[in-house]
């Protein structure tokens, strides 16, 4: 018998149709797994699993019916259980941001994002691990604990998405949804060996989602495989009048063959930035991304150098514009309107406090870095120079993408570090994103999957970028990969 | 650059932030050798290049002007940790 938990996504909802499971079976399979599990991974800051059952129970009587007559209708998650990063509202459950300035807030109302997955019939067991509102490449900012990689439990999951994908790589759920405003989907998913989307920004509604930084903020995915992801993506994609920086744009659609031809690749030219590929890369890294490329070269795909050569000034432009604009998103958090209230003797002195007692380090640092950087007499040499510097970053991928259709490059430098190893030194911290923050300078789609493992055995990751709009052909190659590859369907043993 | 701490007192009262002395000495190194490295973008002949605040093309869309069902009070104010009447319960703001 195969555990229901380690089930693909098409398998899931293929056997509820059938009836060889329930919702019930399936659901009940996910909690015994986080039972098991989630004392060693710790990937969960909320579980609600008798809302979890009760919402089985419903889509098992959906399933009775439709079964009966086929005519009504049968939204195609339904009855599978999914999970959420804790920076999205979902109605009910406790959003934390990983924060503890927001413990006790329940939001009335649910994410865009979350709302399309339940009317989609996902169920939503729970809320997943993140760095202090999404800020970290660890989950060793998050406020409450440290969540653990499933392949070595004294090495982080990668952040701030890493409570997500530890739960997708231990098969607590099939998926996930991220944020990513500068890898926090694609660097867990590599550290992880799961496949994390970063669609388009403007591509996912926002609304609902903690804002860090407005403009590279963007609602992924992580599952299993391409597929599985971009199942997900393709329901929760698309305009939402709530979010004015939606795209207006029709979705594509996706479609995940079988067994891909010979020349399925045939005409794709894919770039290979140099620049990806200097000396802080781990060898086992580099070996994994040119081994992949290989493989999309065996299929018809044209393998081309191209330069991208702003990009060592992304991490500098990243670590003042996200700070800049998180110190201004931040500034709700007061202590009037959510979240506890420390006690002052005025309204500066509760401003002052709740945010100084209530935020941890790495977010205070930020909020310091931001203002600093938007503050009088620094604004111009420091923000207005890296929004300029943001625009040189954008055109080395439009002169890229008149040569290239896609770019294949490494996700971050080494496979997963040890838990403790970077905290002493944000600097530090902060190069592991070296390689994942152009993307969403540029506000380009790319998709994470993994392509090998390192000698002791920790998954590796490659990422393909592409222009805006463009993550049909990102899942499409992915999937291609993943149709003649086994990378992605090892699991850890736990 | 080193920053005073004069100055990161000045940055924590600009951003709301109340900070022990340890924080402020911390802080002061971290965002100095931060700023230090940032400095790299200085060196980058910019004159000529317009600043990138968002990717997408700038738009505005607006909606049609009608009511419609949202959050009830009881909702709004209910995760506040002081309401009284339905309102958020602050302590004086103007001194008399």
């Amino acid at each position: 018998v195969v555990d229901l938990n380690q089930l693909t996504l098409f398998e899931a909802a293929a056997g509820l149709r059938t009836g060889e499971f329930s919702s019930l079976d399936l659901v009940g399979a996910c909690l015994d797994q986080i039972d098991r599990l989630e004392p060693l991974l710790k990937a969960f800051i909320t579980i609600q699993p008798d809302k979890a059952i009760d919402n089985a129970r419903s889509a098992d009587d959906l399933l009775y019916r439709w079964r009966k007559d086929p005519s009504i209708s049968l939204p195609s998650l339904t009855g599978i259980p999914l999970a959420v990063k804790d920076v999205l509202c979902v109605s009910g459950m406790p959003c934390t941001c990983g924060s503890r300035i927001l413990e006790g807030f329940v939001p009335p109302y649910s994410a865009t994002a979350v709302e399309r997955i339940l009317a989609a019939g996902g169920i939503i067991v729970g809320k997943t691990n993140t760095d202090e509102f999404a800020m970290g490449s660890s989950t060793e900012n998050s406020a409450f604990f440290t969540t653990n990689n499933p392949w070595d439990l004294k090495r982080v999951p990668g952040g701030s998405s890493g409570g997500s994908a530890a739960a997708v790589a231990a098969r607590l759920v099939p998926a996930a949804l991220g944020t990513d405003t500068g890898g926090s989907v694609r660097q867990p998913a590599s550290f992880c060996g799961v496949t994390g989307i970063k669609p388009t920004y403007g591509r996912v509604s926002r609304y609902g989602l903690v804002a860090f930084g407005s403009s590279l903020d963007v609602v992924g995915v992580l599952a299993s495989s391409a597929a599985e992801a971009g199942l997900v993506f393709s329901l929760m994609a698309g305009f939402d009048e709530k979010d004015s920086t939606t795209l207006d744009l029709p979705l594509p659609e996706l479609k995940f063959g079988d067994q891909p031809t010979e020349r399925a690749l045939e005409g794709l030219r894919i770039g290979i930035p140099k620049e990806y590929f200097s000396d802080g890369l781990q060898t086992e890294v580099e070996e994994g991304v040119r081994k992949a490329v290989e493989v999309l070269e065996s299929f018809g795909a044209q393998i081309a150098p191209v330069s991208l050569p702003h990009t060592e000034y992304a991490l500098p432009v990243y670590y003042l514009i996200a700070p800049a604009e998180a110190s201004a998103n931040l500034a709700r958090f007061d202590g009037i309107r959510y979240g506890p209230r420390s006690t002052g003797s005025n309204m500066w002195d509760i401003f002052y406090r709740t945010r100084g007692e209530k935020f941890g380090q790495e977010v205070k640092r930020r909020i310091m870095l931001g203002t600093y950087a938007l503050s009088a007499g620094y604004y111009d040499a420091y923000y207005g120079q890296a929004q300029k510097v943001r625009t040189l970053i954008k055109r080395d991928f439009e002169q890229a993408f008149e040569k290239v259709d896609m770019i294949a490059a490494p996700v971050t430098p080494t496979t997963a570090f040890r838990a403790g190893e970077h905290t002493e030194d944000p600097l530090a911290m902060y190069l592991e994103d070296v390689l994942t923050l152009p993307a969403n300078l540029a506000g380009i789609p790319a998709l994470a999957f993994p392509v090998g493992f390192d000698r002791q055995g920790l998954p590796v990751g490659m990422q393909l970028m592409g222009p805006h709009y463009q993550e049909e052909v990102l899942f499409k190659i992915a999937h291609t990969y993943q149709q003649v590859t086994a990378w992605h369907k090892q699991r850890p043993v736990l | 650059m080193t920053l005073t701490l004069e100055e990161v007192e000045h940055i924590a009262g600009l951003a709301r932030l109340s900070l022990t002395d340890e924080e402020k000495i911390r802080f002061g190194k971290q965002l100095s050798a931060i700023l230090d490295y940032a400095a790299s973008l200085q060196a980058l002949d910019t004159e000529k290049i317009p600043p990138t605040s968002s990717v997408l093309p700038p738009r505005s869309r607006l909606r049609r002007d009608e009511p419609r069902p949202g959050l009830t009070i009881e909702e709004l104010v209910g995760n506040a940790p002081e309401v009284e009447k339905n309102q958020f319960r602050v302590p004086p703001v103007l001194e008399t």
